[in-house]
């Protein structure tokens, strides 16, 4: 790596991971999941009774998600309410989860996650992923396995793990680009892909190979959480 | 999806021999076509068909302040809705997911290709900038939407003029200027979405195949100093991709960005 990381953090290595399940006691299932200074809360409600009664589905139940930054999670004021971007990332972690996921026992019901995240320094889907997946897994739910997320970046031409702020505003060179994914915990079935920045091919074939690898640090922390909490 | 089952096993089956109902093969592209000036009331306007879909694009521009980070650069806005006019799978009322989705993918791939020179819609630092409205609409979805529609915005915005300031400063809107909108014509950002049913993977379906598929990918490559670059990514739906399936893509890609740039670059104007 040519580039020395603000943080002075290694390429592999990620901040400091904070993962504990049950921390809203309503909820039927809750985590708190942290790289470093971003934190997502994900409390899991359901399956219930599903309204309106028409987005009903009598062959499965539904999973529902909502993702959003707290109003003063962020440096400039972010405006209450759903935006664009917030709902766009609520569909996609919905799609990251469900495949680990078989709700077919509870017809006409929905699973509701919620995410919000009170403290943001980049990679906060992945964090909320993270934190929504073990909340999933906290509530019992019938799951074929967690699922693991993580942000890899590219700081001109260097690859590094788990993108905070100071990377993700990266000047110079190619730029920055982040790469959050999202893969099945003990497979290479990835679940969430999206990507912004300029990144040849050949280095996205490297990225996902460094983001897997990372992906089984994070599963490595929630798992321990979750044995904890029993 | 309101595909039967029948239909649906006959594609998986069909995809697995490499075969289409059409005679493509998996990875064969649509005949695409481009024409221009869709409203001449727009700054600049294109009609993307590819195959049967077809989608209109327009590009209005106005004067407006710039964001407080990036005082000497003009401003985008891209925005859609997938209109009932273009399919019944649309439905009417506020945009759902898919009115979303579809124009935060095109400005994801237009932004961060680089392709518009920001800084060239600058008027006055700090002051006043020009923003570009680009707006996408289908007029019939017979699959590969957004593939469609980031050409279509492509077109309107190679066709675009700035307009001409009043005296007192406002937008003549009674002449049409003669200035470009300032773009790195080069790059030529292009979205390229694949779809995957078991583990067969195509690229511009039909609206039957697209409904008939489990998982899709939309990716967004252009060129920067000669080299291919992927600019965004963003997968949707309810089944994963292997890490295999992302290396295949990323060896298509390239083959299939030359050779649609190379039909474009006699299209494009």
């Amino acid at each position: 790596m040519v580039l020395k990381r603000v943080s002075g953090r290694k390429a592999t290595e990620m901040r400091p991971m904070i993962a504990k399940v049950g921390v809203v006691p309503n909820a039927d299932g809750s985590a708190i999941f942290a790289f470093g200074n971003s934190i997502a809360i994900a409390a899991v409600y359901g399956p219930r009774q599903l309204h309106p009664q028409h987005m009903q589905d009598p062959s499965t139940g539904i999973l529902r998600v909502t993702y959003d930054l707290l109003s003063f999670s962020v440096s400039d004021r972010k405006k209450p309410g759903p935006s664009r971007r917030s709902q766009e990332i609520s569909k996609v972690i919905e799609w990251s989860l469900l495949p680990v996921l078989d709700l077919k026992e509870f017809p006409n019901t929905v699973v509701d996650v919620q995410v919000y995240i009170p403290q943001a320094d980049a990679s906060t889907r992945v964090a909320a992923i993270n934190a929504a997946s073990m909340a999933l897994a906290h509530a019992g739910l019938p799951m074929k396995d967690l699922v693991t997320a993580v942000s890899v970046g590219k700081l001109d031409k260097d690859l590094v793990v788990d993108v905070d702020k100071d990377e993700e505003d990266f000047e110079g060179g190619e730029g920055p680009t982040d790469f959050p994914m999202a893969k099945i915990a003990q497979s290479e079935a990835f679940t969430l892909l999206q990507l912004d920045g300029k990144i040849p091919p050949e280095s996205v074939k490297k990225a996902l190979a460094m983001g897997s690898d990372a992906c089984n640090e994070v599963y490595e922390v929630q798992k321990k959480a979750l044995k904890e909490f029993v | 999806m309101d595909i039967s089952n029948l239909t649906r096993d006959y594609l998986h089956k069909l995809f697995k021999e490499g075969q289409r109902f059409d005679g493509r093969g998996l990875l064969d592209l649509k005949d695409v076509s481009i024409e221009y000036g869709v409203s001449n009331k727009a700054e600049g306007s294109a009609r993307v068909k590819i195959g049967k879909t077809e989608v209109i694009a327009g590009v209005k521009i106005d004067v407006g302040t710039p964001y407080p980070d990036s005082l000497d650069s003009g401003n985008l806005v891209v925005s859609g809705d997938l209109l009932p006019l273009a399919s019944p799978r649309f439905e009417m009322g506020p945009p759902g997911f898919g009115g979303i989705e579809v124009p935060r993918l095109i400005d994801r791939l237009l932004r961060e290709s680089g392709f518009i020179d920001f800084e060239g819609l600058c008027i006055k630092e700090g002051e006043k900038v020009w923003t570009l409205y680009v707006d996408v609409y289908p007029i019939n979805d017979d699959g590969a939407l957004i593939d469609a529609a980031s050409l279509a915005c492509v077109a309107a915005l190679r066709h675009a003029t700035l307009p001409e300031l009043t005296e007192d400063q406002k937008v003549n809107r009674e002449s049409k200027g003669k200035k470009k909108v300032p773009l790195n014509e080069s790059m030529l950002p292009l979205s390229f979405t694949f779809f995957k049913l078991g583990d067969s993977l195509l690229l511009h379906p039909t609206r039957e195949e697209e409904e008939a598929c489990e998982a899709k990918i939309t990716f967004g490559a252009s060129k920067w100093e000669g080299t291919l670059m992927i600019n965004s990514c963003q997968k949707g739906w309810e089944t994963t991709f292997s890490r295999a399936d992302i290396e295949t893509m990323m060896d298509t890609i390239p083959e299939k960005y030359e050779e649609l740039s190379k039909k474009l670059n006699k299209l494009l104007k």
